[in-house]
């Protein structure tokens, strides 16, 4: 017990380094995501097979790649940087990136499939009363697609959460070096062979107490802005 | 709805209009690839060296083969312990007994909630302490079993749950037990109405695989640090890996979809079809009461 205690402010930061990453990869993977669904359903054909060639391939390869092609690709060899002056705010913003890049492909298939609830009556009065394409996203569609798809977008975000865990792959850290939660947790099983399950069970139940609540807030949201049809 | 109606048929001006933006986002895209090319050059990221191992039979042989190998006994194994574990704990969320519901829902629900990574980790660390040779082999097998199996037992249920309230209560009425019309009746209707999701999240697993990067399980992606410190191609050696990993899970993608047409059109089953696609609303997400993700790093 002595240990948890000891660490306690280390590991309250590391599962601050874990949120800050999952915020802000939130923000960005919902634009970015939003981006590749109008794209998606555009009528502009080279945006359509752009957006679908994205997210195919993004889909389909491991994050832990995505995390590795972030850095080595784009930081290494593209000489992209964030930040030149902290390496590890360089890092931080890698690791968003490719989380942002990664989730960002869920989001647009989430929104999709929303768009695709939303009755083709809808469409076709704004189109009869004139609107443009754009218009008619903006104004109809989307509106409508967003509220029928809290519940999975939550999803899409708690799956966020969780996969932040996978920027310890380039290893992520606050500026004191403290690593993000699985990486923190990490180090302190390697030190403290007798206690892992204890060790195991804080950060466990640290995750439990960022993904159920995020759980329970969207499916709450659905109920109250969901559109019923 | 069909994306169609979202605009016209485009007339001239459209036609023009369409025209001009699809020129411009080809010169974007050009001219972003060029940029990423023109980089790569200047680093000497094409030049034939790198890339020539890929086409002989020797860097194949000793890293990519055996590292395929090594993905695909992970997924082969932790793929058949999660649908042994997603039958049992979805089976056990629908027993009479309520201890056994609760206990069965705490499990799925634990293993849902957390990161697969930090399971893995945890599996990983906790061996030697119980007196076993540590390998990182099962952590990673039984961390993507605990996980995914989690998942599962929830696709399981839903697909149980969303079958027309007759077909159960025709079982019941027949004389069948309560266990012997979830044995007969319900369980392989919604395994033939599931099998779509189930494959889909089939293929989370395999993409998961790639964590076992992280514990230095000798898999795929692990075979990139081998590949470069004896050819020194980072890059080209990603790339390569990356076209492997999208193969190999586009092949299983693929065959979910076909299979959510084909169970579509072929039924044995009453219940609707769940979606082959990752977290469709109507599909495994939605269909999966109280939310949660029924998607792993994968999403």
């Amino acid at each position: 017990m002595d240990v948890i205690i000891d660490a306690w402010p280390k590991i309250l930061d590391s599962f601050q380094l874990t949120l800050k990453l999952a915020v802000y990869s939130a923000v960005g993977s919902m634009l970015l995501g939003t981006v590749l669904a109008i794209f998606r359903v555009s009528p502009v054909p080279v945006l359509r097979w752009f957006g679908g060639f994205v997210v195919y391939t993004v889909r389909n390869t491991p994050l832990t790649l995505v995390m590795f092609f972030a850095l080595f690709g784009l930081n290494y060899q593209l000489g992209i940087t964030f930040n030149d002056e902290f390496l590890y705010k360089n890092v931080f913003w890698l690791a968003v990136l490719a989380l942002t890049v990664y989730t960002s492909t869920f989001v647009c298939e989430v929104l999709r499939s929303g768009i695709n609830t939303v009755e083709a009556g809808q469409a076709e009065a704004a189109r009869a009363i004139g609107l443009t394409f754009t218009q008619n996203l903006r104004y109809v569609i989307l509106p409508q697609a967003f509220r029928a798809v809290i519940a999975p977008m939550g999803s899409v975000l708690i799956a966020l959460t969780k996969n932040t865990t996978v920027a310890v792959t380039i290893g992520v850290v606050t500026a004191e070096g403290v690593n993000e939660a699985s990486g923190q947790m990490k180090s302190m099983m390697e030190v403290n062979g007798d206690i892992i399950p204890l060790i195991f069970l804080v950060f466990a139940v640290g995750f439990m107490c960022l993904t159920l609540p995020m759980g329970l807030v969207t499916t709450w949201a659905a109920r109250k802005w969901g559109v019923v049809r | 709805m069909s994306t169609s109606v979202l605009y016209d048929v485009p007339g001239p001006r459209a036609r023009i209009v369409n025209l001009v933006a699809s020129l411009v986002g080809l010169a974007l895209l050009a001219w972003i690839g060029w940029v990423v090319y023109s980089k790569f050059d200047e680093t000497g990221q094409w030049d034939s060296e790198k890339w020539r191992p890929f086409v002989k039979s020797e860097i194949w042989d000793t890293f990519l083969l055996p590292g395929i190998e090594g993905t695909l006994r992970a997924f082969a194994v932790a793929s058949v312990l999660a649908l042994a574990f997603g039958v049992l704990f979805g089976v056990g969320r629908m027993a009479q007994q309520a201890s056994v519901r609760w206990a069965s829902g705490a499990v799925v629900e634990f293993f849902r909630s957390i990161p697969l990574l930090l399971l893995m980790f945890f599996l990983y660390y906790v061996q030697e302490p119980l007196g076993f040779q540590a390998s990182i082999y099962w952590a990673v097998v039984l961390g993507l079993m605990l996980y995914n199996g989690s998942v599962l037992a929830e696709v399981i249920r839903a697909g149980v749950n969303s079958l027309p309230k007759g077909q159960r209560e025709a079982g019941l009425a027949i004389g069948l037990s309560y266990t012997g019309v979830l044995r007969s009746i319900l369980l392989p209707q919604a395994f033939r109405a599931m099998l779509p999701a189930i494959i889909a999240q089939l293929v989370v697993l395999l993409k998961d695989t790639a964590l076992g990067f992280i514990l230095a399980y000798d898999e795929l992606l692990y075979q990139l640090n081998k590949i470069d410190g004896n050819y020194h191609n980072l890059i080209p050696a990603a790339i390569v890996i990356a076209l492997i990993y999208i193969a190999m899970n586009s092949t299983l993608g693929g065959l979910a979809t076909w299979l959510e047409k084909f169970i579509r059109s072929r039924g044995h089953t009453a219940g609707p079809v769940g979606h082959a696609d990752q977290l469709m609303p109507g599909g495994t997400a939605a269909a999966v009461p109280g939310g949660g993700a029924p998607t792993g790093p994968a999403v």
